[in-house]
């Protein structure tokens, strides 16, 4: 399966009467886009109220509580659709041609949704932190109608930011792209005939699965009604596979980071030259014992009969997920394949702490994210997007978090994608 | 934490969904839960299904904490 | 004004002697002996050694508490801003006497101290108490590890708050820091697997950790006659937390009476627990905490009682650490009440 992927690097935003992307800027009419969210209608029962507003990398401003970020797409050749199962009708996305607009993203937040939202500082300290502090950030302000179910909300503000990243994304439709990549996974057999001295990788992905809030979507299906089982890795590029969760700001994977897998990304990059990069498998982390069994075995016995020789394993939260971790880890290296796993800490604030819940021996290379309890100071910034209202009570803050000078002391946990688990910041820890 | 109560000389068991984490820490009784929101009980279940539930993982736990054990055990529920 | 800094060097480094010197016993001097002369030239002038201290290693070994009392007296009277000892490089009695001497004078002086040695000398076993400089195995290692050292002692001097291991040079001391590596995670990742792949040597980043075993205590015997206490890690509290124990990370514990309650009602207490869906603790409670099962119990004198508190922690990114100081504070409260076993619930 082979895509291409066109870059259209988006180097403003905008409001305007009209939307559309030209010379790198994009111009967007506020009510177009929320016309368009609003034609769903659990949106339509749900979110009370939606209102833009645009944050560029080291403004003074301060977006928090974040829910998801994603990055708009448009699918303009071969079969399928943005976000197929969710957006997009289902159809096997990851071949053909899509364009990214790319150094963009669009974000969800407002009043709380579950209180593991998140922070995202453009400037200051917070700013080094996530990497969405880098992007021309669209912001959606969502607000709930009274009396709605917590869990409707999740799902209704989860369609609202998609679809108005499938706004966004259609408007590069025909946008002629600054720089195409292609990425070509082949089949087994044609990889092996191609690459026969090259030792065969596969990527094992792990996604939250542990409830209505920390839930992720693979083609509109619930993971946690999944077996373990094998994607292309450019599906996930058309946004196979998306973030419905609230867990922990720091090392959720957004939907962006869902998009822009850095896993996937820096294996296509030794792909054919160190590696034959075979495929990906995605497994769970459910709360029952059983399915963290039956998922670890599966992800073993996936790995024995590909064939593969090693497997990167990527992680999403951490407490019990840490023994799904540990369980693929385990049972992966005792059918002879060897693995390496990126992770994050809970060391403790002063660092002494053990920094996973599980442990075993036989998880000898590991890549950590840093240690998430680290405690953090944000100065007050110029503009809140959102809300500071939740500020104390997202996870990573505490009563008194926000001071009354208006800044946060609190641990690194709050700020989206400090310690991202697909590796994809340069923050560690030793 | 079941180290410490275990520690201060207090026989203790450990309720607990994942079952492995408390074997890699170290609990000596563990007692397999339902699921992590729902250890002691089962919202699938109609309220006295589940409270009956809840009863035999309670009792599995007691008898537990009445038998003595060399090694980290699990009692099966 | 600079820096004030007492060295410690054995007889060797001193150019007294090799073995047949190591006998000596400590002596005091003025100014920079030997290595000292390196890390002086290091701080140019932003601190200084005004005095080093050498003793014979078999000296040490055989006089430790002598030794040792001889030398405090003296740091303890020079008051130096920090204590150097070595590099011992790998030097088996003289790390020893390095690692040794300068965990006293941090324990008892409250001096910031340093020293620097091979990894797999002996001295290394205290690099969780005293920070160690990692350093080559021979004294032609003296060329590196000299500003590495002199860097980290002006970082102690200063009071500045330290990089990670790796960053500035030391011994993994068993405190996790964060610090920027050159490359993102999944590159770093993407390295080690192929190293890995080809037999070739990678460090992880974060090495699996070993846990201490505690006895089991002997069972209860009599069940009917037993006070027994329900404790839990899934957060349950009375409704509105009124202890604002945190979702995430939590700070304390907390102690609730739960005399007369029959049942937890979704009315009066609720999960504060951030890690997992709260939907159905929140409906009903008693799902994480069994107390109506207990109550039923206690009735049907199963059970003596239910211990009239609950201990209720938050496990969600709660450092273990943390959560073992919160246990081992309640445990002796329930000890001291008289409780015979407890029940520990986990989500």
């Amino acid at each position: 399966m082979k895509l291409e992927l066109g870059f259209i690097e988006i180097k403003d935003i905008q409001f305007s009467n009209e939307s559309k992307v030209e010379n790198g800027t994009l111009f967007v009419n506020a009510d177009d886009v929320k016309a368009f969210v609003y034609e769903d209608d659990d949106v339509k029962a749900c979110v009370k109220s939606v209102c833009f507003d645009i944050a560029k990398p080291g403004e003074s401003v301060r977006i928090t509580p974040v829910k998801d970020v994603i990055e708009p797409r448009v699918k303009v050749e071969g079969p399928g659709g943005e976000f197929p199962g969710v957006i997009a009708k289902v159809d096997t996305v990851g071949s053909g041609k899509t364009h990214v607009l790319r150094g963009m993203a669009v974000v969800t937040a407002g009043p709380i949704v579950g209180f593991q939202e998140g922070i995202i500082d453009m400037t200051g300290p917070g700013a080094e932190y996530t990497p969405f502090s880098k992007l021309l950030n669209l912001v959606m302000v969502c607000t709930q109608v009274e009396g709605v179910h917590q869990h409707e909300y999740e799902h209704a503000v989860r369609i609202a930011g998609l679809r108005a990243a499938t706004f966004i994304g259609e408007l590069g439709r025909n946008v002629t792209p600054d720089e195409t990549k292609e990425f070509e996974t082949l089949g087994i057999r044609e990889g092996l005939e191609k690459y026969p001295n090259l030792p065969r990788v596969g990527y094992v992905h792990m996604l939250q699965s542990q409830g209505l809030l920390h839930d992720t979507y693979v083609y509109g299906v619930d993971a946690k009604r999944t077996l373990t089982t094998i994607i292309y890795p450019t599906e996930t590029m058309d946004g196979a596979i998306i973030s419905g969760n609230c867990v922990s700001a720091c090392d959720k994977n957004t939907t962006y980071h869902h998009q822009n897998n850095p896993v996937v990304a820096d294996l296509f990059e030794q792909h054919g030259k160190t590696l034959n990069y075979v495929c990906n498998i995605i497994t769970n982390e459910n709360v029952y014992l059983a399915d963290k069994q039956r998922s670890s075995d599966w992800s073993a016995k996936l790995c024995r009969l590909l064939d593969l020789d090693g497997v990167i394993v990527s992680q999403e939260g951490f407490g019990n997920p840490d023994t799904d971790l540990i369980m693929n880890t385990k049972k992966i290296e005792q059918v002879g394949v060897k693995t390496t796993i990126i992770t994050d800490e809970y060391a403790g604030q002063d660092g002494k702490s053990q920094s996973l819940a599980d442990a075993d021996p036989l998880a000898d290379a590991v890549v950590t994210g840093g240690n998430a309890n680290m405690v953090i100071e944000l100065p007050k910034l110029d503009k809140v997007i959102g809300t500071l209202d939740y500020v104390d009570k997202i996870a990573g803050g505490h009563a008194g978090s926000l001071r009354p000078d208006g800044s946060i002391e609190a641990e690194l946990q709050v700020i989206t994608g400090a310690t991202n688990e697909m590796g994809f910041n340069c923050l560690s820890a030793r | 934490m079941v180290k410490e109560i275990e520690r201060a000389g207090i026989p203790v068991v450990h309720v607990c969904t994942v079952t492995p984490i408390s074997m890699t820490v170290g609990a000596n009784r563990i007692v397999p839960a339902i699921a992590i929101p729902h250890p002691l009980g089962n919202p699938a279940l109609t309220p006295e299904e589940e409270y009956n539930l809840r009863k035999k993982i309670v009792n599995r736990a007691l008898e537990a904490l009445t038998t003595e054990v060399k090694d980290q055990t699990i009692f099966e529920v | 004004m600079s820096y004030r800094v007492v060295h410690y060097i054995n007889q060797f480094f001193a150019q007294i002697g090799g073995e047949e010197m190591a006998h000596i016993a400590p002596e005091l001097r003025e100014g920079a002996v030997g290595p000292g002369t390196a890390f002086d030239a290091a701080w140019n002038g932003e601190a200084k050694i005004v005095n080093t201290i050498i003793c014979g290693d078999s000296h040490f070994a055989e006089h430790e508490k002598e030794s040792k009392a001889q030398i405090l007296a003296w740091v303890k009277e020079i008051n130096p801003d920090l204590f150097i000892a070595g590099p011992a490089f790998n030097a088996g009695r003289y790390g020893y006497a390095c690692a040794n001497i300068a965990l006293a004078v941090k324990e008892e002086l409250g001096i910031p101290v340093l020293t620097g040695m091979y990894e797999e000398n002996p001295g290394a076993d205290l690099k969780d108490k005293v920070l160690i400089v990692a350093t080559t195995n021979n004294a032609a290692g003296m060329r590196k590890a000299a500003p590495t050292m002199a860097k980290l002692a002006m970082k102690l001097m200063k009071g500045e708050k330290l990089g990670a291991s790796c960053e500035d040079g030391y011994m993994n001391n068993g405190i996790r820091v964060n610090f920027f590596e050159k490359e993102r995670g999944s590159r770093r990742a993407v390295k080690m697997l192929l190293n890995k792949l080809a037999d070739k040597p990678f460090t992880t980043e974060y090495p699996m950790p070993s846990f201490d075993r505690v006895a089991p205590n002997p069972a209860v015997k009599d069940l009917s006659h037993a006070v027994v206490a329900l404790c839990t890690s899934g957060g349950i509290v009375p409704k509105g937390n009124p202890d604002h124990i945190e979702s995430s990370s939590a700070s304390h514990y907390g102690e609730y009476c739960i005399a007369g309650v029959e049942n937890l009602t979704p009315d009066k207490y609720e999960t504060a627990h951030g890690g997992y869906d709260p939907v159905y603790a929140n409906e009903d409670p008693d799902r994480v905490l069994p107390v109506d099962v207990m109550r039923e119990f206690e009735r049907e004198g199963k059970i003596g009682k239910l211990h009239d508190y609950f201990y209720t922690t938050v496990g969600n990114g709660t450092a273990v650490a943390n959560a073992k100081k919160f246990a081992a504070e309640y445990a002796q409260k329930l000890k001291q009440a008289g409780v015979n076993a407890v029940i520990m619930t986990s989500t």
